[in-house]
């Protein structure tokens, strides 16, 4: 089979399921719907995972073909195809996979639900458009995938239609994607300007060029002298234009378009000031919160710019900025979580600081480590959003921490599997999660643009936090005394099969997907034909110098900093939550204004609830009521109608009916028009 | 044998004699009759349609099946008919909407439904007039026609405040095209004929181009409509029944746009590029500034109404954006883009609007506030609406996305501020479409009534479904229109390029 054919069966096979589902879905029963969805996201996987290995084991080259042409008039072309390189190999095993185990776990999850077929039509539909969306090889279908998987996430984040805060939080979740969108059209409109083509091949291949003439120019410059360097090396490539949004303000296009692009990023990878969307997605089945808004949908920004990494590379501006909105996504959300009591929220928070680390790494030029944490968070943030799940159902949907406590004894699979996820995010060496958090703090540690040391600062600090919001999770779920009430507490046993099994498949890759990945996809050359760095941001080099291998690495982890940092978080959790209760209430006590703070979220959404919302309603409003009424309708059209309809009614009296009337203007009109060319001529 | 029948005059002709038949029926059976004889117009044009699509080559963009018969040969006023690959497009859509609106009309008129049938079979023959005209007067004949059928529309079987809606809808346009009647006059007599092509490579002063751009514009931004000449269209929405909102937002305010195509650009070519960049400004404020007004309706006909003028900025930015873009590629895309807004916006407003009548057949009010939940009762309807919501709100994949995305990518091109105001769109567009669905569709039932209701039929499937097949098909693979369209767009490009290179010419002379 031709890799094209597989690629079109890994991307219609879940198509076809959401169809069936979709439509013929009460027909054909439940158990027909999830054996015919899961058996096709299968066939999706082992596909993606066969293309995965041979660009992993083997040196498969990117694969680059056209489906159809979408558009094409004048010297536009506008196709839609695939691009098959390391970085979408990736990518499409993570979706697949995840979405594999989300489908069977929702088996069991949604046992009982009446939508039990437009579930899985859904996240089918899901899978197809997150797929088209990382095997674009241009920007039309990377923006179709980005807005379909947008729609599929505003679909099941309002699933169940009848809460009223589900379907508030799907309409505010894609109204704020829609404002990152806005941006991201923006971005693909200066793509066109800039280079005339919305595919990739010749946008990268522009940016090589750059890239090689900068280097072979760079031998002659000193340091001070890279920026001008960047600018002559693309101007040498004909993209030296700028925007000027007003007298004296210049704008090089590449740094316009990148901004534009990451907006676009900050809105599906939940970034502030445009993240006030994903802990309102919690509202949804637990299954999609794993699924979209932990492992892959929000990874889809910090995915579009590694793609877009040779544009990013030519602006210092927006990889500073990239850097900063980064970092403090990283902290602020993640103290967040640390006085929250859902514990969907909890997991919520520690997503937006993840995603923060990921950008923060795409800000310092460390691309492949975003990428990687990106794989790696993939797993152990679906297992443990899962795992949360697997806890809700057994409480029977009590999401409160407080309300619950010594879990660990009736649900040791969850348990377990629990604490391999927390381990892992918190980053404590040998799991997955240590590799790719340790080298985007080496990454940032090296890096020297604008913003970077306090991007240090966050992203250490953020080891800590995070240690405090997982273990505290941890404790308050499954260990201490049980807090739920009687009946709950007689019911409590570990979830079926179909929930357990996901968990422990999650929980291998979360544990162990390092110690092979780690060195290729980090300091290896796994993602060099996808991923394209200019010499001096190479902050990876330290990395590279210091990683010996997998094992070592990991070792060697025990003596950083880093850990140190992780185990005073994690000790003070356990401190302050599990030995010593009491200090958490008096601690709540004095650092009252600041837990208040955190507790509203920093008042994003009461800021944005009264300025964008009702601003905007009441400027409709306003705009209505004086522009359209009392301006054009009463001003000018009724003072000058109320004239014309005087005339009219006289007029009318003297006809019988509108035929009749009408019929008369009109012979007015061309004897009229008659008369007055024959006097003409 | 077959390409020498008239099709073009069998377009006009068959649906408007069609509707003066429905309403002779024998006495007792005259509405199964005019039941019969309209549906069986509707399904005969759409083959005629079908058959058009068929015969028209339109890889030389100049007009093809062409019609000539004298009409008042003294004035040389002819009976001339021929189409370009701007107008087959808006044929096709027109014949399709008929069938459409003939069908809802079965379940939903209840009174005088033999004349409902005639006016919408007239209307339907008038507006293909209108498309296929190639001599002004004819073309005007139509246009002014077209108002009388619509207005009986809106005044038979239009709601409460009918009158007022009527008068205004007819002040409104009619008044915009005397003007219009009056510069095809002094041109009709300057050159000694009517014929469009004629007075398409008419050398014209800039004084005269000024004056007659203004009429034109006078007469097709009412009709499409542009900002501020734009509040008859909401209260006409409001007070027309279903069939009656779905002509008016599908193709009538298409004429608008055809208009600015047909005469503004290559007849006025240089009063139209001085004076782009107001029409532009009122564009951009009708994307904007209507935006946040639709924003703020608490009648769902209102709220689609000003979603329409929002989404006719868009063909009126890429219209008049190519004035200033300097390339075929930027201007092909704008011209592109605002002719597949103008067809998209047919089908996805018409699908609204029909929604809507759903919606009102079943509980008899437009307004917002007394619906809430209707999915738990309306399932198969809920999922369609919600389609048709997305794709008002610009969704790609649909055929919403195609007509916004050019205009915007190409309006770019010329500068990105003018991009940055037409890309709000993103934001409003769906803010007021999925609001407007999360209080009516989403939600727990509001009342017994609402839980109680029934599901579409399946009339109104049929509707639906095949609305919704073409908004994505489109959406998915606009190859096919584009490929109709793009001869004769850059036909026209060439057209208006020329003569703003033979006025420069002159003047410098």
């Amino acid at each position: 089979m031709s890799i094209f054919s597989q690629l079109l069966i890994i991307a219609f096979a879940p198509l076809l399921g959401a169809i069936i589902a979709g439509f013929f879905g009460r027909r054909i029963g439940k158990k027909l719907t999830h054996r015919l969805t899961i058996g096709l996201v299968a066939i999706s996987f082992i596909l993606s995972l066969k293309i995965f290995l041979s660009h992993f084991y083997g040196d498969a080259e990117p694969f680059n073909q056209t489906l159809y042409h979408w558009a094409s008039f004048a010297n536009i072309n506008i196709q839609i195809g695939f691009l098959m390189d390391s970085l979408a190999a990736m990518m499409i095993v993570v979706v697949t996979f995840v979405s594999l185990m989300v489908h069977i776990y929702s088996i069991g999850y949604m046992h009982d639900d009446n939508g039990y077929q437009r579930f899985f039509s859904y996240i089918s539909l899901f899978t197809f458009s997150m797929l088209m969306l990382v095997m674009s090889n241009n920007f039309l279908q990377l923006f179709f995938g980005w807005e379909a998987v947008g729609v599929v996430s505003y679909l099941l984040i309002g699933f169940w239609f009848k809460k009223e805060t589900a379907i508030f939080a799907n309409m505010k979740a894609f109204l704020v994607n829609r404002v990152g969108d806005f941006g991201f059209l923006l971005g693909i409109g200066g793509i066109l300007y800039l280079f005339g083509t919305l595919d990739y091949a010749p946008v990268f291949e522009k940016m090589q060029q750059a890239k090689v003439l900068q280097e072979s120019a760079q031998g002659a410059l000193t340091n001070g002298e890279i920026f001008k360097g960047e600018v002559s090396a693309l101007a040498a490539v004909g993209l030296e234009k700028s925007f000027s949004p007003w007298d004296g303000i210049e704008w090089s296009a590449i740094t316009f378009i990148c901004i534009c692009l990451f907006i676009g990023a900050m809105g599906k990878s939940a970034q502030v000031p445009l993240h006030v969307w994903l802990p309102d997605s919690m509202e949804g089945p637990t299954p999609i919160s794993a699924l979209i808004h932990a492992a892959t949908m929000v990874t889809a920004g910090v995915f579009m710019v590694a793609r877009m990494s040779p544009l990013f590379e030519f602006s210092e501006t927006a990889l500073a900025m990239v850097t900063v909105i980064g970092a403090t996504t990283a902290l602020f959300m993640g103290l967040v979580g640390i006085v929250q009591n859902d514990i969907k929220r909890i997991v919520a928070y520690s997503t937006l600081s993840q995603l923060g680390y990921m950008v923060v790494a795409l800000g310092v030029s460390a691309y492949s480590a975003a990428v990687f944490h990106l794989f790696t968070h993939a797993f152990f943030k679906a297992l443990l959003f899962l795992a949360a799940g697997s806890v809700i159902v057994a409480m029977h949907h009590e999401q409160d921490l407080r309300k619950m406590g010594g879990l660990r004894k009736q649900m040791p699979i969850t348990y377990w599997t629990s604490v391999i996820g927390t381990l892992a995010l918190i980053g404590t060496p040998f799991f997955a999660g240590f590799y790719s958090k340790d080298a985007i703090i080496s990454a940032v540690s090296q890096a020297d643009g604008w913003g970077s040391n306090y991007a240090y600062f966050a992203v250490m600090a953020g080891v800590v936090v995070t240690a405090m919001y997982s273990i505290r999770m941890l404790l308050l779920v499954f260990h201490g005394k049980p807090r739920m009430d009687e009946h709950t507490a007689s019911h409590l046993q570990e979830s079926p099969k179909v929930i357990t099994y996901p968990l422990l498949l999650l929980a291998v890759p979360s544990l162990a997907i390092g110690w092979i990945t780690a060195e290729p996809m980090l300091i290896g050359d796994y993602f060099s034909d996808a991923i394209f760095v200019l010499k001096e941001h190479d902050t990876m080099q330290h990395l590279s110098e210091i990683f010996g291998n997998a094992w070592a690495f990991a070792l060697h982890g025990f003596v950083t900093p880093v850990f140190w940092l992780l185990l005073i978080g994690a000790l003070t959790a356990w401190f302050v939550f599990a030995y010593k209760p009491q200090i958490a209430a008096l601690s709540a006590k004095i650092l009252m204004p600041i837990r208040k703070i955190l507790q509203n979220k920093y008042y994003f959404d009461e800021f944005n609830q009264k300025v964008f919302a009702k601003g905007s309603v009441g400027l409709g409003k306003f705009f209505w009521r004086y522009g359209d009424k009392a301006i054009i309708d009463d001003g000018i059209v009724n003072g000058s109608a109320s004239v014309v309809k005087r005339i009219a009614n006289k007029a009318r009296k003297l006809q019988t009916g509108y035929l009749y009337h009408y019929a008369l203007v009109m012979l007015i009109g061309v004897v009229a028009l008659v008369a007055y060319l024959f006097i003409r001529s | 044998m077959l390409t020498e029948i008239p099709i073009l005059s069998l377009l006009i002709w068959v649906p408007l004699i069609g509707g003066f038949l429905v309403l002779f029926g024998p006495g007792d059976k005259q509405l199964v009759w005019s039941q019969r004889i309209s549906f069986v117009i509707s399904i005969l044009i759409i083959f005629l349609s079908g058959w058009l699509l068929f015969l028209f080559d339109g890889s030389s963009g100049q007009m093809e099946l062409v019609e000539f018969a004298r009409w008042i040969p003294s004035l040389n006023i002819n009976y001339s008919l021929g189409v370009d690959g701007i107008a087959v497009p808006l044929i096709v859509l027109t014949c399709f909407i008929n069938l459409l609106v003939v069908i809802a009309a079965i379940g939903s008129i209840k009174f005088r439904r033999a004349q409902y049938f005639s006016a919408t079979l007239v209307l339907t023959g008038l507006m293909n007039g209108v498309f296929v005209a190639q001599d002004a007067i004819l073309f005007y004949v139509f246009w002014e026609a077209i108002l009388i059928p619509m207005f009986l529309m809106i005044g038979v079987w239009g709601g409460a405040n009918r009158i007022y809606a009527t008068i205004k809808f007819f002040l409104f346009t009619f008044f915009g095209s005397i003007f219009m009647l009056v510069a095809l006059i002094y041109m009709g007599s300057v050159i000694g004929s009517f014929n469009i092509a004629d007075m398409q490579q008419m050398p014209l002063s800039m004084l005269e181009q000024t004056l007659i751009f203004t009429a034109f514009v006078a007469a097709f931004a009412v009709k499409i409509p542009m900002v501020p000449v734009h509040t008859w269209l909401p209260d006409a929405h409001v007070e027309a029944p279903t069939g009656g909102s779905v002509i008016l937002a599908a193709i009538m305010l298409k004429m608008g746009g055809y208009g600015f195509l047909r005469f503004a650009l290559p007849v006025t070519p240089d009063a139209a590029s001085e004076y782009a960049w107001l029409l532009i400004l009122f564009s951009l404020i009708a994307i904007a500034y209507i935006g946040f007004v639709a924003l703020a309706q608490e009648d769902m006909k209102k709220l689609i109404a000003y979603s329409s003028i929002a989404h006719m900025g868009f063909v009126t930015l890429g219209t008049f954006i190519i004035f200033n873009l300097s390339s075929l590629d930027a201007s092909s895309m704008a011209l592109q883009g605002a002719m597949i807004q103008m067809i998209s916006h047919g089908l996805i407003s018409g699908a609204m609007f029909f929604s809507i009548g759903v919606l009102y057949d079943r509980v008899h009010s437009r307004n917002i506030s007394d619906y809430g939940g209707v999915i738990n009762s309306m399932p198969i309807f809920g999922a369609l609406m919600m389609l048709f919501v997305l794709a008002n709100a610009g969704l790609p994949g649909t055929s919403g996305f195609i007509g916004e995305f050019f205009v915007i990518l190409s309006s770019f091109q010329a500068d990105w501020r003018i991009a940055l105001i037409a890309g709000t769109t993103l934001v409003l567009g769906a803010a007021y479409s999925l609001w407007l669905y999360k209080r009516v569709i989403f939600g727990k039932p509001l009342n017994d009534s609402i839980e109680r209701l029934e599901d579409i039929n399946i009339r109104e499937k049929f509707i639906l479904f095949s609305l919704a097949a073409l908004i994505i098909a489109l959406g998915i693979y606009p190859q096919p229109l584009i490929e109709i369209m793009q001869p004769s767009l850059e036909a026209l490009l060439q057209l208006t390029d020329t003569k703003i290179a033979e006025l420069n010419i002159e003047v410098a002379r």
